[in-house]
């Protein structure tokens, strides 16, 4: 149990907040304070809006310890719109065909559970982008 | 700056060494390193470990084993860079003896990884990554190998099977080891049915979790003779690193680190690529292997896997690589792979290296990487005539 | 009967819906207890969240939602209130999670809400009274639920997990005004659950006539009462539906049609769940009802009390809608569970 780190990563976590320089424009996740491109401050935070695609992936059989409840699980490095990569999990993706290059949106969801006595970790994870269907038509069609 | 030179060598089995504690792993090779040199005198000991204080509930390995080891009262330290920790402390000891700051230094490596249920070693050895955006994320040490190899096999258009040289050489190399942990042989079809650990790494791509220690004495090169009747003199060692996490790389399949070392060990030494006659590279995963090869410069991106097709990566070849068995099959005892790496290369360069010698091998580089990547230790190494 | 309005018009300025992916059907239930020549279940498949998901995590889906559609800065939300039976901590709120990773934090207020599948409309009428009362222009209300049932009861083929939440603001913004509301609350235990139980229990069809029917009924006739409506002044209607039987029963005997229900009826594909069951039908109506028709909501929860809200769709839906998910994406996307794999996705497997 680490509480007061996980508080202090609460606002990159829960939101996909990272930052931007403002020299150069690059956006940057997660938030390292100096610009990666241009060495020049960069602490002014920035939403990421959550959507990307998948750059590689993988599924962990093995899960490092705290992780053996969501096993297996599909782990991905995620291009965001934005630019930045960012590795994450992705969810809800039980019996779906992943790729490199498929669209995900950010949600945020449990990432490790520390038990009846510990407390719960939210952060951001990835899933597939969930279609949007003209919902009168849908609902029409369905009544 | 004095020229340095390798005059003893030690190493354990690497195994799962039930009976035997860290303390007592890492005295093994130290006795035997400092037997093989023949030394009376040690000023400093140096200690390349990774997760003493995860997995053994020990730290200030430093004190600990130069006591236990009957050196009582010289200068020790632990040296940690995570998979690279071995070569790093291999550099410190190194910098000590050319910058005149001692004579006789002692470097071993030394993991005990055994003693722990495999979700404790798999959460202790991501800790080579970043904690708070790869390892709390779920990104298991694996979980980042099968990423670049993911990524690798859809760039340039390869298949998993592609990779199975890598592991058939290491395993072919590893049965004539005496302290290898896997001497047998492995076929293309073992590797296809291997286990899979997060994929596309299944088992056979992915170096074991084991216990060993290794060491080794350096001196000065002008007084090397006194002690060994082939000293390995170190003729390059450069260290850079990379980013630690994979998501903050510029060029994900570039290994920039990796680069860097070998293009400031290449310039020291006043060597190229051709020049090498073997390469200890760090094949914690067989992509770890073809990284290495490119960003070395004995391939070009994204044809580092054909050198295994080809058999350039066989003894005999143009570039034999883990011509004891590597971290695949000698096996990956983690802060203790980088000395296994340079004793290997040494004797390979004193003609000691049995069925698998690299006929008139005159130059040997060793590559030691902690992380996916992050840091990069390498060392160029010449047999002294 | 006096009618509840704020003297401040009020209504709703964004609402969304969360349904998670995986669904148990009936017949894999009853497969289970009853073998393969099992009675027909009370519902036809039931919503079950993943393993990484909870009353938190799916409360901030609901909410992000309804923030895409009132398009409104999150910072000038003053209260953030999730009702739910399944809050993932006795102690410590869910709702400042929610309101932290909205970015409604610090300057609000947050609390969970308790009362069955009340406890979302409880949070709602809070939520109309506080901007209604002026004290803040926005308010955040939820009622979400992962509700477990103990296995082979009754309630295990339609306790689901799914909720919603409804963004509370000035009526001159909303895109639902309220026209007014009621509640009807006794002391009746029809349903509870002890502190440290893992599954709640319940007094069998005590839970109908004396629960059920009789403060949905009087809170649903009241409000109609009070504001001179008859069943034929509503486009929909939408009733706590802990399954498909009792809103329909109620439905009948108040006189409205099932043409009125069918819209805010989703307990036969999600299952019941509980706070968010009537919030949930009401996002769904609000999908497809047109400007200026009018809604009433009657949730109940047990133990027991029934809130009914009286609302008018503005013009103002129309454009906001499609800001974000409707209830029917999330209720499309589905992917079946056997029965072992929903039991290791509900932790009734014990690994310890």
């Amino acid at each position: 149990m680490e509480i007061a780190r996980h508080w202090r990563l609460q606002r990159h976590r829960y939101a996909l907040v990272g930052e931007v320089c403002n020299h150069c424009g690059v956006k940057i996740f997660p938030a390292r304070d100096v610009c990666p491109e241009c060495n020049a401050p960069a602490k002014t935070p920035y939403t990421f809006s959550g959507k990307g695609e998948v750059y590689s992936y993988s599924t962990v059989h093995h899960p490092p310890e705290g992780f053996e409840h969501f096993a297996p699980y599909v782990v991905a490095l995620v291009r965001l719109a934005e630019g930045p990569l960012v590795a994450a999990q992705l969810t809800d993706v039980e019996g779906e065909k992943i790729e490199i290059g498929m669209p995900v949106e950010m949600v945020t969801r449990k990432l490790r559970d520390d038990g009846s006595r510990g407390t719960i970790v939210y952060g951001y994870k990835f899933r597939p982008v969930i279609a949007s269907g003209t919902s009168a038509d849908v609902k029409d069609a369905s009544v | 700056m004095r020229d340095v030179s390798i005059i003893g060598i030690g190493e354990t089995p690497v195994g799962e060494h039930w009976e035997k504690s860290l303390k007592e792993l890492a005295g093994d090779a130290i006795q035997a390193a400092i037997k093989d040199a023949q030394i009376e005198r040690v000023d400093v000991l140096y200690v390349g470990n990774m997760c003493s204080g995860t997995l053994n509930g020990q730290e200030h390995l430093g004190a600990l084993i130069s006591d236990w080891v009957g050196l009582r009262g010289v200068e020790a330290v632990k040296i940690e860079a995570a998979c690279g920790s071995g070569a790093a402390a291999l550099r410190l000891g190194y910098v000590a003896v050319a910058g005149e700051l001692a004579d006789f230094v002692v470097v071993a490596g030394v993991e005990k990884m055994t003693d722990r249920p495999s979700e404790q070693v798999t959460a202790a050895l991501a800790m080579a990554s970043d904690a708070d955006f790869e390892a709390q994320n779920g990104l298991s040490f694996v979980a980042l190998n099968a990423l670049l190899m993911r990524r690798y096999m859809h760039e340039f258009g390869v298949c998993h099977r592609d990779f199975a040289p890598f592991a058939i050489n290491a395993h072919k190399n590893a049965v004539n080891n005496p302290y290898a942990l896997f001497p047998h042989a492995v076929t293309a079809e073992d590797f296809s049915a291997a286990k899979m650990i997060a994929d596309p790494v299944n088992l056979l791509d992915s170096s074991p979790v084991c216990d060993g220690a290794a060491a080794v004495v350096l001196c000065p090169t002008e007084i090397a003779r006194q002690f060994a009747a082939r000293p390995v003199r170190i003729r390059a060692s450069s260290a850079a690193t990379d980013t630690i996490a994979l998501h903050d790389r510029r060029d994900l399949l570039g290994l920039e680190g990796a680069a860097l070392s070998a293009a400031k060990a290449y310039s020291q030494a006043k060597v190229t690529p051709k020049d090498i006659d073997l390469f200890e590279l760090h094949d914690a995963f067989t992509i770890m292997s073809v990284l290495s090869l490119e960003a070395c410069g004995f391939a070009e991106r994204g044809r580092g896997v054909r050198l295994g097709a080809q058999g350039d990566i066989a003894i005999g070849g143009k570039i034999p690589i883990t011509t004891m068995g590597g971290l695949k099959a000698r096996g990956h005892p983690v802060g203790a792979t980088g000395i296994y790496q340079v004793i290997e290369v040494a004797l390979q360069l004193r003609e000691q290296a049995g069925a698998n010698q690299v006929r008139d091998a005159r130059l040997g580089m060793a590559q030691n990487i902690g992380g996916s990547g992050a840091t990069v230790v390498t060392t160029i190494l010449e047999a002294v005539e | 009967m006096k009618i509840m309005k704020p003297q401040r018009d009020v209504g709703i300025v964004g609402y969304g819906a969360y349904v998670p992916r995986y669904r148990l059907r009936g017949t894999e239930i009853s497969r289970m207890w009853e073998g393969e020549q099992g009675s027909t279940p009370p519902i036809k498949e039931k919503a079950v969240p993943g393993l990484d998901e909870d009353v938190a995590t799916m409360s901030l889906e609901a909410a992000r939602n309804a923030l895409k559609r009132a398009a409104i800065d999150p910072s000038r939300i003053r209260a953030v209130w999730v009702g739910s039976e399944s809050h993932p901590y006795a102690v410590k709120p869910t709702s400042t999670i929610v309101a932290e990773a909205i970015g409604a934090v610090p300057h609000t207020l947050a609390a969970d809400w308790q009362f069955a599948c009340k406890a979302g409309t409880e949070a709602m009428q809070a939520a109309l009274g506080f901007v209604g009362s002026g004290m803040a222009d926005y308010a955040l209300a939820l009622g979400m639920d992962t509700a477990q049932g103990r296995p082979r009861d009754a309630l295990e083929y339609t306790a689901g997990a799914g909720g919603a939440a409804f963004l509370v603001g000035p009526a001159e913004e909303s895109l639902a005004v309220l026209e007014g509301s009621t509640s009807y609350v006794t002391d009746t235990a029809d349903f509870w659950r002890r502190q440290h139980e893992h599954y709640p229990a319940h007094a069998g069809r005590f839970t109908g006539e004396p629960g059920y029917f009789r403060h949905v009924l009087a809170a649903a006739s009241e409000i109609m009462a009070a504001l001179g409506r008859k069943p034929a002044d509503y486009a929909h209607v939408i009733f706590h539906q802990p399954n498909t039987k009792f809103p329909r029963k109620a439905g009948r005997e108040l006189g409205f049609s099932s043409e009125q229900l069918v819209a805010g009826l989703l307990v036969d594909d999600i299952g019941n769940t509980y706070a968010g069951a009537a919030m949930i039908g009401l996002t769904s109506v609000f999908d497809v009802a047109q400007p200026g028709e009018r809604v009433l909501m009657v949730s109940f929860g047990s133990g027991a009390g029934s809130d009914a809200f009286d609302l008018r769709v503005t013009d103002a839906i129309t454009a906001r809608r499609g800001r974000a998910l409707s209830t029917r994406d999330y209720i499309v996307r589905r992917h079946e569970l056997d029965y072992a794999t929903y039991a290791r996705h509900r932790e009734k497997i014990r690994m310890e």
